[in-house]
């Protein structure tokens, strides 16, 4: 490949991006819950109640698992409800008849999902530090913002098969539908030891559950299950949701069922 | 070569579950033509130009664009393509997703050029959600030339617009052929297809049932329209030779025949003070009706 064809690919890739990010921060449905929700449930739950109903260390705790929830709504909303609504609206399959590397759509989206969880990650930081007088070494605060930003790679996967399988009327319902719950039963919002026993042992189906372990064990705060056991639990959903997205996009670029649903003329 | 064919399918089955949407279908696009795919709902024409864009796969038979596989990287750089209801993201403008698909291909048109192509001046920061049905059309027009193609698809292009809007959009339409390229259109306005088209295809029902010139097509059907004053009643006309329509208009009786001759002998057997008689050419679209009324005008009559 010659230096100008690459620096072309590589202006596709900048240009999706830059466009995908302008795109989501333009819909205030997509821009305020994932930016703001975050944010307020922390100052609300973390710093304004946390001092009274949980204990001193609260704000320290959920922290971590605000700036998870922070990263797991850009990342579920923009491939779920997102890439749903491109494919009903023909714009997928239009970008698909084009030269456009299948590589610089999925990227643009993990980069906006990053984006966003970056902001929100920065927020809770800002909050939790100057807000709630949070203490942590520095090593802490880089290694914490660094294991949540990585949890784009399970949800975005997570997010993928769901817009994969979902009509775009029913993807933002169906994406909050696995949102919502997940976030709560993954103990994003209040911590997971609050729980009854059973719900603490479904919780190890959750991916967000394994995720937000391993963003408490940087501030030591995790339930004691092994660092190998999340990263492999982890690691196999993202394959199975993966593989999941896959056999749905087969499924209508086969020629099986209609491109759209609709007609067929 | 010639003649040589840009794109093409060569006996293509497809199926969508138990629905047959295109059976032994063989089409082939001319060098520089405007060839018009014609043909009701359902009668597969999105199906086809599916199969040429690579965006559903072939099942039986065999679909190439430029003599490659139509999913190719070098054809998708050659070709452009406007999809049946289509749309992009509202939020970003119009001067954005051309900016974005521009950027897809090796020797993009210009931003201005295809601007003025589309017949889009001075809209581009406009948001595409915030235009009208046909603004958005020539957006989707203009970003199927993005890439200067040689060969493009428009599948339906002006569906859902009003007249005024349609033959705008036709003028950009006229404009791309004397530019040199080859365009295939899909479309089930017939006029569309007649004011646009070298050459016609007619599919019913996932068949080509007729091609050629819109001349050919009409003299093929030999359709003619056949007027006279007569007091043969409208429901006996119908059972009579090659007959596809028959109505009464004031004092006249109007009927759709394949084979006038036959028809005025007969009629004027029934009535000999049958009077006013004209047969005229039949348009395009009484054409298109004998052609797809074909299998019910050979039905036995009762």
């Amino acid at each position: 490949m010659t230096t100008a064809t690459l620096a072309r690919r590589g202006r596709i890739y900048v240009l999706e991006a830059r466009y995908q990010f302008l795109m989501v921060l333009r819909e205030p449905a997509f821009a305020i819950p994932t930016l703001l929700f975050p944010l307020i449930f922390y100052l609300f739950f973390g710093v304004v109640m946390g001092g009274r109903g949980f204990s001193v260390a609260a704000p320290t705790y959920m922290l971590a698992t605000y700036s998870v929830f922070g990263v797991l709504g850009p990342s579920l909303f923009g491939f779920g409800a997102g890439l749903a609504t491109e494919r009903d609206s023909g714009a997928l399959l239009l970008k698909r008849t084009t030269p456009m590397p299948a590589a610089a759509y999925l990227l643009a989206k993990v980069g906006m999902a990053l984006t966003f969880g970056a902001a929100v990650v920065l927020g809770i930081f800002f909050i939790g530090a100057y807000g709630a007088g949070v203490m942590l070494y520095r090593w802490q605060w880089f290694a914490l913002a660094g294991v949540v930003l990585a949890g784009v790679i399970p949800f975005c996967a997570l997010g993928l098969a769901v817009g994969a399988w979902s009509k775009s009327r029913a993807a933002v319902a169906i994406t909050n539908l696995v949102f919502l719950p997940m976030a709560m039963l993954s103990g994003l919002w209040i911590p997971i030891t609050m729980f009854p026993a059973a719900l603490q042992d479904f919780a190890n189906v959750l991916p967000a559950y394994h995720h937000a372990q391993l963003a408490l064990k940087v501030i030591a705060m995790d339930g004691g299950q092994g660092t190998a056991l999340h990263v492999a639990v982890l690691a196999v959903q993202s394959i199975a949701f993966l593989v999941v997205a896959a056999v749905g996009f087969r499924r209508t670029e086969s020629g099986a069922v209609s491109i759209r649903g609709g007609g067929m003329s | 070569m010639p003649e040589e064919a840009v794109a093409r399918l060569s006996g293509v089955t497809h199926r969508y579950g138990a629905v047959v949407a295109l059976e032994e279908v063989d089409l082939e696009v001319r060098r520089g033509e405007v060839l018009a795919v014609l043909g009701p709902n359902g009668a597969g024409k999105t199906t086809a130009i599916s199969l040429l864009l690579g965006s559903v796969a072939v099942q039986t038979g065999e679909a190439t664009v430029f003599a490659q596989r139509p999913g190719a990287p070098e054809v998708r750089a050659r070709r452009g393509a406007m999809l049946q209801i289509s749309g992009v993201p509202e939020t970003l403008t119009v001067g954005e997703h051309i900016d974005l698909f521009r950027a897809y291909y090796p020797a993009p048109v210009s931003a201005s050029r295809l601007l003025a192509m589309a017949g889009l001046e001075g809209l581009e920061r406009r948001r595409f959600g915030k235009l009208s049905g046909g603004q958005k059309q020539r957006v989707m027009f203009a970003l199927a030339l993005c890439g200067d193609p040689q060969l493009v698809f428009l599948d339906e292009p002006t569906a859902g617009l009003d007249v005024e809007a349609r033959r705008g959009l036709w003028d950009e339409i006229r404009a791309l052929s004397e530019s040199g390229r080859t365009t295939v259109l899909t479309t089930h306005y017939l006029e569309e297809a007649d004011a646009l088209a070298d050459r016609i295809v007619v599919l019913h029902r996932g068949r080509v049932i007729a091609e050629g010139s819109p001349a050919t097509i009409k003299s093929h059907t030999a359709a003619r329209r056949v007027r006279c004053v007569t007091g043969v009643h409208r429901d006996r006309v119908a059972s009579l030779p090659g007959v596809v329509r028959s109505e009464t208009r004031g004092r006249y009786l109007e009927i759709l025949t394949a084979r006038p001759e036959d028809l005025v002998r007969a009629l004027l057997d029934l009535d000999p003070d049958l009077h006013d008689l004209t047969v005229v050419g039949a348009g395009l679209e009484e054409a298109f009706l004998a052609l797809t009324r074909a299998p019910d005008a050979s039905e036995p009559v009762s």
